[in-house]
């Protein structure tokens, strides 16, 4: 059913792929990037066959959906009330209007989507519907997915999504989600590797006055990762929450750049980027925010903390915030440093070891994120995952 | 409790230490026996909170002479987490915040480092939750703290009681307690001071480290030192503390002006 709306969207991805080249580091949002990394993950063959990995059964009332690329993910799926496909024509009309509200159609990690895309999972939203995990894994090569949800006035939905890949495998992932008004997302964005894994993932977000959105993203292991939310709030008056945690070792790279526009009165965000960078791997950090004249009255506050754990490892952070509007409240803040002499002082004097110390406050640097994800994500035990990934 | 022939368990000699290539103590003397209470005052930068630095064990102080036994043990050969599960306590001037580790799974983990030392049985999640409750009591202390993280948004005073609550659960031999009432006010002062008069007993011994004589109202020192320049310039009983109160800490300049120091 999918095909016939996503031919033409995947002839427009290649062309303008064609068009666009691979990014260069003088583009600026390129600028730190490894782009030996993205040129080989650009050249990887799409995946022909499922990931063979178990999975860890889910959370109780917790409806799994796994999209690996290839097969129609709701084969074989009851869809609870309140949760139902978009039938073929209003998908036509709704798959790509908010990455263009956002303004992020036409970026390269997009249309690389759009043109390796061969499925999209596309659902509708009504009132409280229980919560739905989204298990986006592929085999051998590339796996590209893509998602739209559309949440209806006064819907509410705690989604997870968790991506799986391993090898020098990669994934490409885009999802657009429409938060009608008085609507609430809680969007938890788990994606951990075994290190030689590659990353790209777009998430656009376009929300009514009076709706919430709450992003937490906890991203590891990667060699090369690139994860871009990007929220805008249509008429203002809506609340956005961004919480990420961003692990890297040995030569990996994950750069994160979000974006939050507001294009109304009132909105309000409150943001929280961690970064915690070992050996000699780099994270890099980009958070814009834009108030227009429009956005009286916003309520923003972006705070960037970064941990290097190795005297190799480099961070780079940078907060980029565009005001015109005068009436507003905008903080933001970036510390880099590394672990605290003073706190694996204060563990020691308790008789706990150095190196259970470090790993304590280490533990604590993630757990003050990860704790954030929605509740379902226990059950991929997100904490170990993420401290197994620095100690190895 | 002033008894001679109880056991000598820090015994400090000669003791000099640096802080980025500053000397700071410079020959300090003093020996703590079982059952006592010691206070040491001193206006600031006498060299006080470094003592109590340097017996825990922090890695920016430099011991460069002299010797501390505890128990008959080189004190500098053990790693400050060893010190610890032995029985030496810092209570921290300003205790130190960490987001994100849970203040009650930070205290079952120090307990047990403690309790394996002295060879109990370590506990587990649900019978060091009781153990713990019992020992909220010894500061009157909220529950609720024990859901938070370590010092976390914690006020003054609320620190502080972690801090006893932390002597509480390890049972010290020697309890450090560096400036435990600065940033009290009268009541939460009461209850700390109230909580370290019940840990202590005729077998381990505290140290107070304090600016202030209000402390000793509440806990009386078998023994008060006076520091200064590095030293401890003169030692006398509980009367020494009133005899500060009144006169204050001028004469200090005069004695180590006729010492040749200052």
């Amino acid at each position: 059913m999918a095909n016939s709306v996503l031919a033409p969207v995947q002839e427009r991805g290649r062309a303008a792929l064609e068009r666009l080249g691979l990014p260069t580091r003088r583009q600026e949002p390129w600028r730190l990037t490894d782009l030996k990394r993205l040129e080989s993950m650009a050249a990887l063959p799409l995946s022909a066959d499922a990931s063979g990995g178990s999975l860890p059964s889910s959370a109780n009332g917790v409806l799994r959906v796994v999209l690996d690329g290839q097969a129609d993910p709701l084969e074989g799926v009851t869809l609870p009330a309140g949760i139902s496909a978009l039938s073929e024509a209003e998908l036509k009309q709704a798959l790509g209007h908010t990455l263009d509200r956002c303004g992020c159609a036409e970026s390269w990690p997009v249309e690389f989507n759009h043109a390796r895309s061969r499925q999209v999972l596309a659902l509708r939203i009504r009132g409280q519907v229980p919560p739905l995990e989204l298990v986006l894994s592929g085999g051998e090569g590339l796996t590209a997915t893509r998602v739209l949800l559309l949440l209806e006035e006064k819907a509410s939905l705690d989604l997870l999504e968790v991506v799986l890949a391993d090898g020098t495998n990669a994934h490409s992932h885009v999802i657009e989600a429409h938060l009608g008004q008085e609507s609430q997302l809680r969007h938890g964005f788990l994606a951990t590797s075994g290190g030689s894994a590659s990353l790209l993932t777009h998430c656009a977000v376009e929300q009514e006055p009076r709706s919430s959105y709450a992003f937490t993203s906890v991203v590891q292991g990667w060699s090369l990762g690139r994860l871009e939310p990007r929220v805008v709030q249509v008429d203002g008056q809506a609340s956005t929450t961004i919480k990420g945690l961003a692990v890297t070792s040995a030569e990996q790279q994950l750069a994160t750049h979000t974006s939050v526009r507001f294009n109304g009165p009132e909105g309000e965000l409150d943001q929280l980027q961690k970064c915690l960078a070992a050996d000699r791997s780099h994270t890099i950090f980009n958070g814009a925010i834009n108030v227009p004249r429009e956005a009286q009255r916003t309520n923003a506050a972006q705070l960037s903390r970064n941990l290097l754990l190795s005297d190799r490892a480099r961070v780079d952070t940078k907060p980029e915030l565009e005001i015109v509007a005068d009436d507003v409240r905008c903080a933001h803040g970036a510390t880099v440093s590394q672990l605290q002499e003073d706190e694996l002082f204060y563990l020691q004097s308790r008789g706990i070891g150095a190196a259970d110390a470090a790993a304590l406050l280490l533990r604590g640097a993630c757990q003050e994120i990860i704790g954030q994800l929605p509740e379902s994500a226990q059950v991929w035990s997100p904490l170990e995952r993420v401290m197994e990934g620095l100690s190895s | 409790m002033i008894r001679p022939d109880a056991e000598l368990l820090l015994d400090i000699t000669d003791l000099h230490a640096s802080v980025e290539d500053k000397p700071i103590l410079k020959g300090v003397n003093l020996q703590v026996r079982a059952g006592e209470i010691h206070a040491v005052m001193g206006r600031n930068g006498s060299g006080k909170s470094t003592l109590s630095k340097v017996l825990a064990g922090h890695p920016a102080y430099r011991v460069t002479a002299g010797s501390v036994r505890y128990r008959g043990q080189d004190l500098f050969d053990l790693e400050p987490e060893d010190r610890a599960r032995l029985g030496v306590f810092l209570g921290f001037q300003y205790p130190v915040e960490i987001p994100g580790v849970s203040n009650l799974e930070f205290l079952r983990v120090s307990t047990n480092a403690r309790r394996d030392k002295q060879g109990q049985e370590e506990l587990d999640t649900f019978d060091f939750e009781d153990h713990v409750r019992e020992k909220l009591k010894v500061v009157q202390m909220d529950p609720a703290f024990l859901e938070r993280s370590v010092n976390e948004g914690f006020s003054g005073g609320e620190k502080k009681r972690n801090e006893i609550l932390q002597m509480a659960l390890l049972e010290p031999v020697v309890a450090i307690l560096d400036e435990t009432d600065s940033g009290l006010d009268i009541d939460a002062l009461r209850i700390v001071a109230g909580g370290v008069n019940q840990l202590a007993t005729e077998d381990n011994a505290t140290l107070l480290i304090t600016h202030y004589q209000r402390l000793l109202d509440e806990i009386t020192p078998d023994y008060v030192h006076v520091m200064a320049a590095g030293r401890i310039l003169r030692t006398g009983g509980r009367e020494l503390a009133l005899e500060l109160e009144e006169t204050g800490y001028d004469w200090v300049d005069q004695e180590l002006a006729a010492q040749g120091v200052a």
